[in-house]
């Protein structure tokens, strides 16, 4: 028999009994699928959050009290003070440093805000107008933060769309109303432009004041948690971080570097630490999808032996009638990888589907990876061959006579 | 052209040794209808394994062909069963749920047969055993007597030099009995040499020639005078 000719045989025989082949076929579907669906969402997950810490500008150093830590883009952690405004003035006004062109000092505190009829926690921070440059905030309606609000400490906000959605609903203008944070009531002047975005990085979801008025009238602190700098290009990101590194040390009249009670984080260091953890994080899933990978093959193993005793007299016929044993071979082997090759491609589409979905539920991205599509198929191959072999050999070894007598 | 030359089939298992066959001598020429006929446990089985190749002997020699067949590997026996031996055996042993055609193809399958001439030999054979309008039902579809012919057909497609058959008629009514017995004189009148084993003399009496075996001896190899022949009838009259 040739190969077309055992192949077309094995395919014939999986279909006389398409309920044991299905059920042997489910554990490598389900292995294959959430090995594909992982690994989609993964990288999707991964693109998503690099595009949106890329959105908010490629120039940028932020400079946060406390000693450098993991995943700082997090927020606040209480009780940092070393960080002022005047640290932020003397950075903009010396000429130490010539590869910073905007300073942007900031404190930002996740608190309850609330209107006549609803009430959100979300993000307030407070800024100077040079915030939406450095960040790239764009206002769609009203007006953003001035420098005259700042100076007066007016009680005014800039709210994101999200924001606005939640506190005055989808069809009212935020513009004249007002909100309330603490005891204080605040004008709402302006909306600024959807950026898209979920989760902690959401800037659809924040509401901007004038810095003062966050320091002095709403929060009562005189510090700042962050110090957001655009350096003049990309190519002096490392020579900015030196410069401004150095001259906070000298400030705060630090000679260690290593005891330096600020970090400076530039958006590659953002980027790589969301890289890591998501890619840890994608590595676990996998980690367990691929137990189910191999749960899955030995799942037809079991259904492979099963079916080699059931088939016992079959297989002493066919010795009988001058079947040699590695034709028997051959033949429970290419039973076991179309079994495992036809569950591999259902499992890649059932993957697929499913990132599809998910993707589209968490706004992430869709990504299909080629590369992984190559994987599954040839580890479902492999399974086949491995866990179909033994099943196979046992097959081959059975003694004419006595499997003709198996009941 | 079978020679059987003091064959002896000890099997051994940890604590016992069983001896199936002693020192069997005998010859079958081309042509002959043999029946070797035996209670349980003479022999009869073992004998009928080493006979189709599907075992070999602790010692002696058989010669099947001019061939030494007693000392060959597995994979030189099972070339043998496919070329030269037809087999039916008493359950019919078909491929469940699969056409009587394709269980008639199976031999030619491991021979490399082309698959235009594998359908064109199985059709012929199953139309000589009056299957002609049944090639395509499966096994749960035909009688037990129809399934055995179907065997027969599956016996003869490699154009075999012996057909061996086992209990040939042990599962099936007698009516139908007959016809198989029928069936076996026809193919034996055109030149088969048929070798058949039984437990029933009224089965054994169809054949030839009669060999009893008892206790792994041979006790008798007699010219069987009063062969009961059944009249030539044609072969779709009864399903």
């Amino acid at each position: 028999m040739n190969i077309t000719e055992l192949i077309i045989e094995s395919i014939s025989t999986l279909t006389l009994n398409k309920m044991r082949t299905g059920l042997a076929s489910l554990g490598i579907v389900i292995g294959i699928g959430s090995v594909i669906a992982l690994i989609s969402l993964g990288q999707g997950t991964q693109q998503a959050i690099q595009a949106q810490i890329q959105s908010l500008g490629s120039n940028l150093l932020t400079v946060q009290p406390g000693a450098v830590r993991e995943g700082g883009v997090q927020g606040q952690a209480g009780g940092r003070t070393t960080l002022t405004l005047d640290d932020a003035k003397a950075i903009q006004a010396t000429s130490h440093i010539s590869t910073i062109q905007k300073v942007s000092p900031e404190f930002s505190r996740r608190t309850q805000v609330t209107t006549g009829g609803s009430n959100t926690n979300t993000q307030v921070v407070g800024v100077t107008p040079v915030y939406a440059d450095v960040h790239k905030v764009t206002v769609q309606e009203g007006s953003f933060i001035t420098d005259q609000h700042v100076l007066s400490m007016t009680k005014v906000a800039v709210i994101g769309p999200q924001a606005a959605a939640d506190l005055f609903g989808e069809n009212t203008n935020p513009l004249g109303q007002s909100l309330r944070i603490g005891t204080q009531t605040l004008l709402v002047i302006g909306v600024t432009a959807s950026k898209g975005g979920s989760g902690f990085m959401n800037q659809d979801d924040m509401i901007y004041v004038p810095l003062t008025t966050a320091q002095k009238q709403l929060f009562g602190v005189n510090y700042l948690s962050s110090i957001a700098l655009e350096a003049t290009n990309e190519q002096v990101m490392t020579q900015a971080q030196d410069e401004v590194g150095y001259f906070l040390l000298n400030r705060h009249k630090i000679t260690d570097p290593t005891k330096a009670d600020f970090s400076i984080m530039s958006q590659q260091d953002i980027l790589n630490t969301a890289s890591a953890m998501t890619g840890t994080f994608t590595a676990l899933l996998s980690g367990i999808a691929a137990i189910s990978l191999l749960v899955g093959g030995i799942g037809i193993m079991n259904i492979m032996l099963v079916t080699v005793t059931e088939r016992t007299r079959e297989i002493g016929l066919r010795k009988a009638l001058g079947a040699k044993k590695h034709f028997i071979v051959q033949q429970f082997l290419i039973e076991s990888i179309i079994l495992t090759f036809t569950g591999g491609a259902i499992g890649i589409v059932f993957g697929i589907l499913t990132s599809y979905v998910i993707a589209n539920i968490i706004n992430s991205l869709f990504i299909i990876s080629f590369p992984s599509i190559l994987l599954a198929f040839a580890v479902s191959a492999g399974i086949g061959i491995v866990f179909g072999w033994y099943p196979a050999k046992i097959a081959s070894e059975l003694q004419p006579i006595e499997a003709l007598r198996f009941e | 052209m079978i020679s059987i030359s003091h064959i002896t089939k000890i099997y051994k298992t940890d604590l016992i040794e069983t001896v199936a066959l002693s020192d069997i001598s005998f010859e079958i020429k081309k042509g002959e209808f043999v029946a070797i006929m035996g209670p349980s446990g003479s022999g009869k089985s073992t004998l009928m394994h080493i006979l189709g190749a599907l075992d070999i002997p602790t010692s002696g020699e058989y010669v099947l062909d001019h061939e030494q067949v007693s000392h060959l590997s597995d994979d030189e026996l099972a070339v043998i069963r496919n070329k030269k031996i037809g087999f039916v055996f008493q359950a019919y042993n078909l491929l469940p749920r699969t056409t009587a055609l394709k269980n008639v193809t199976l031999p030619m399958m491991y021979a490399d047969v082309p698959k235009q001439e594998r359908e064109e030999k199985a059709k012929k054979y199953l139309t000589m055993v009056g299957l002609g309008d049944r090639m395509y039902h499966t096994s749960n579809q035909l009688s037990g007597g129809q399934q055995q012919r179907v065997a027969i057909a599956r016996s003869l497609v490699m154009n075999p030099s012996i057909l061996l058959a086992d209990e040939p008629t042990g599962n099936i009514a007698s009516t139908q009995a007959e016809e198989i017995m029928e069936i076996f004189q026809n193919l034996n009148d055109e030149g088969h040499t048929i070798i058949m084993i039984t437990h029933e003399p009224d089965i054994a009496s169809h054949a030839k020639r009669i060999i009893t075996v008892r206790d792994g001896h041979i006790v008798s190899d007699q010219t069987n005078k009063k062969q009961k022949r059944i009249a030539y009838k044609k072969h779709n009259k009864h399903s």
